[in-house]
């Protein structure tokens, strides 16, 4: 754990204790069985607004606390050990993110307070394909007199759904594959000409595909520069991996404890199994993985909150080591607990599902692994 | 707190302007080498050598009333950059050979002031030389089960036994030797932890030959070798807890990754310089690629994670109970730069001697050998393992008896 100043380290106690006592894994458990299309809890939701974790990031002047990516990662790493389902992460750090890096005065005045009070909910819209790949973005703007129509789709949108406005992901100019002539825009979710479906994922998640038919929006619903898009693009998605790599490390961490505990109490051939060295020796493995990737999650938070250039760098070392690490360990609690952990009955199941779709979300390892080349030179 | 280290980075900085041979500078190599040798120093290093230990800059973080600086972990290491910004090296750690690192730290810890009095300026002033006598040819990861024995005879104990892989046995002063003190107690009751002259008639040394080449590492025997009573260090029977101690002090000083950063040539330029680059600047060898960028985040991860260790603490010296993770984390990203830099230069990585091959192929296979006894000294990788599931998560031991 970094070094924490007293309000984080209040925020986080909050965070602890609200999610094992109001929002443990067992909530989910009913909400997957419920099958709602939102796939969360109205109350949840509610709560997380009351204790103020929907303005973390939200400048003070547009009604956040402004307290910053690592504090907000405490909050994801607690909502990631119990699997709390809500548009938290998607509309409070990365529609949050959007507006205050790209939006106009205005933009934020229409959009931040109803961010932090619940009662927008802001998500990115950026998939069109099944591997995460922002320059193939292929959905059209076309320039009509002062405005711009969308056409095109977009998919694996989080919490599309529920959501009140999209940020979407669109081509201004050029080809699918050009970096260039991508533009971001921010586009009310009942604007005529949007339709979305729910997608039925693995981790009973709330997702949506979402279609664009001559959606008409104006210059002043553009997030930074016409044709400039990836670059603003690229520090939202930055933002969202930190985020969501403290929330993967969150999920991996509950995992850890889950199968330490079995290793523990359960008994076979007349000795607790955590007594065979074989596993002693896996669980030092990933014990000293939990470790290591603590560090680099932690790192890229703080690379965002203190402005250095290196975040791109830390953003994928961190997706990449978290990425692998949720990988094995969400493999290794079915396996450490055998039989029992492949029944429906018992949750070790919900965590290896929702690990696969976290890998995935941004960018898996291989993605990121090869960012880090690039960026190294290399 | 910053305020005080500024004013010290400044006294440290007119400290090294005064003091600091100029012509020492970029000659880190060397002064290594010579300190490996007794009394390898002389000129300028001598000199520099000397300045440290006046200071109390070879062992900052000692009291001073034992040749320190008496400074905390925050201050040393402001000393440590200042030292790195004008390439000075602090030679003591090679001089005293084990004494820096960890019989000093332990002496500290369970000396009498006597024995701290007696030892522990000689070290911090680089002109005593250590060796540890732990392992025996039976006692390797099972370190308990040693067998040289002490028997007391009045003011002296009488020392008989071998020791192996005693690191710069052949060029030290002094040793610290685990022996046997009860043979009728359970193993790890009747050890005690003794302190003893190398230049003494029952004390013999022999270099051992390692498949790397030459090596620091000797076997050591003792044949009615003295060690006086008053270099006993701890109680008699309890040098079980003092070994423990010093181990700790060894894996802590093992934790440094020696990635990147320490090696003449980043891995990823070497590879462009043999393998070559595709036309859009991408390594050519692409399986290679992938392995490299593994390697470049094992050893970014391990600095970020004892930079977080570090944080934490607080400045707090305390051995950190993740030195058996950190231990293991810099032995793999150390291996496995060594294995890097045997592949990417293929037939040329493969030379053992002569023209063919330049210093630093030759250097790297060398290094490569040498580097598998990383994984085995200081407490095998096994045994780390074996730390972290029992120590620090609580899992019941089995394997070891005793």
């Amino acid at each position: 754990m970094a070094a924490l100043n007293e309000t984080q380290e209040l925020i986080r106690d909050q965070a602890k204790s609200w999610v094992s006592e109001q929002a443990p894994i067992a909530k989910f458990r009913e909400l997957r069985d419920s099958n709602t299309e939102l796939a969360f809890d109205q109350k949840t939701w509610k709560d997380m607004v009351e204790m103020g974790w929907t303005g973390i990031i939200v400048p003070e002047a547009y009604g956040g606390s402004e307290l910053g990516f690592l504090t907000f990662g405490l909050i994801l790493e607690e909502t990631g050990r119990h699997l709390t389902a809500s548009p938290l992460f998607a509309s409070a750090l990365v529609g949050a993110t959007a507006i205050t890096v790209g939006g106009s005065d205005d933009t934020k005045q229409a959009v931040l307070p109803g961010i932090v009070s619940g009662e927008q909910i802001v998500t990115l819209a950026l998939e069109e394909g099944p591997r995460h790949n922002p320059v193939a973005t292929a959905l059209a703007a076309t320039k009509s007199g002062d405005n711009f129509e969308l056409s095109g789709s977009k998919t694996f949108v989080m919490e599309g759904m529920a959501a009140t406005s999209f940020i979407v992901v669109a081509r201004t100019n050029g080809s699918a594959g050009d970096a260039a002539g991508l533009t971001v825009f921010h586009v009310s979710a009942d604007s005529a000409g949007i339709s979305r479906d729910s997608m039925s994922m693995l981790d009973s998640r709330g997702y949506a595909n979402v279609q664009f038919d001559g959606v008409k929006v104006s210059t002043g619903d553009v997030l930074g520069t016409v044709d400039e898009g990836m670059e603003l693009l690229e520090v939202i998605l930055d933002r969202a991996r930190a985020g969501l790599c403290a929330e993967m490390h969150g999920t991996a961490s509950q995992s850890f404890d889950m199968a330490l505990e079995y290793l523990k109490t359960r008994v076979q051939f007349g000795q607790v199994i955590g007594s065979f060295q074989a596993l002693g020796h896996r669980a030092a493995d990933l014990y000293t993985a939990k470790e290591l990737t603590r560090s680099c999650f932690e790192a890229a938070l703080q690379s965002v909150d203190e402005g250095v250039d290196n975040v791109p760098q830390m953003v994928a070392l961190a997706k990449t080591r978290v990425g692998q690490y949720l990988h094995e360990m969400s493999n290794q609690l079915i396996q450490i607990h055998g039989g029992i952990g492949m029944t429906d009955e018992f949750d070790a199941g919900f965590y290896l599902k929702r690990a696969r779709v976290l890998e995935t979300a941004y960018g898996n390892q291989a993605y990121h692994r090869d960012r880090y080349a690039r960026l190294l030179g290399f | 707190m910053s305020q005080d280290l500024t004013a010290l980075r400044a006294e440290v900085s007119d400290w090294l302007t005064d003091n600091f041979p100029s012509a020492l500078k970029g000659q880190a190599a060397a002064i290594v080498e010579a300190s490996s040798e007794r009394d390898g120093l002389e000129g300028d290093a001598l000199a520099w050598r000397k300045a440290l230990a006046a200071k109390g800059y070879g062992a900052p973080t000692w009291p001073k009333e034992y040749g320190g600086a008496g400074l905390n972990q925050a201050e040393a290491k402001v000393v440590a950059e200042e030292m790195g910004k004008v390439g000075a090296i602090n030679p003591m750690v090679v001089l005293t050979g084990m004494g820096i690192t960890m019989v000093g730290p332990t002496i500290l810890e369970y000396g009498t002031e006597e024995q701290k009095s007696k030892h522990l300026p000689g070290i911090a002033s680089g002109e005593v030389r250590w060796c540890l006598g732990l392992s025996e040819p039976n006692a390797g990861s099972d370190l308990a089960s040693l067998a040289t024995k002490a028997v007391e005879d009045g003011d002296n104990f009488v020392l008989n036994g071998q020791k192996i892989w005693t690191s710069g046995a052949d060029k030290s002063d002094w040793c610290g030797a685990v022996v046997r003190t009860d043979p009728s107690a359970k193993k790890r009751d009747g050890i005690s932890f003794v302190m003893l002259t190398m230049d003494q008639k029952g004390v013999e040394t022999r270099p051992i030959k390692l498949i790397s080449g030459s090596s620091p590492f000797c076997e050591t025997f003792f044949n009615d070798a003295l060690s006086e009573k008053n270099d006993l260090l701890g109680n008699l029977n309890d040098g079980w807890s003092v070994v423990k101690r010093l181990l700790q002090h060894e894996r802590q000083s093992q934790t440094g990754s020696g990635g990147s950063g320490a090696r003449p040539e980043k891995v990823e330029d070497m590879a462009k310089r043999y393998v070559g680059t595709d036309s859009e600047g991408r390594l050519a060898d692409s399986d290679l690629r992938g392995r490299i960028v593994s390697h470049l985040m094992d050893d970014q991860l391990h600095k970020l994670t004892v930079s977080r260790v570090m944080a934490e603490a607080r400045g707090n010296p305390e051995v950190s109970a993740a030195a058996s993770i950190l231990k293991n984390s810099a032995t793999h990203i150390s291996q496995t730069r060594s294995e890097l830099n045997l592949e990417i230069s293929g037939s040329q990585g493969l030379g053992w001697e002569g023209e063919g091959f330049s210093d630093v192929e030759l250097q790297n296979v060398r290094d490569w050998l040498w580097g598998k006894a990383i994984s085995i000294y200081g407490g095998s990788h096994e045994v780390q393992k074996n730390i972290i599931s029992k120590n620090i998560l609580g899992l019941p031991e089995t394997t070891q008896k005793g």
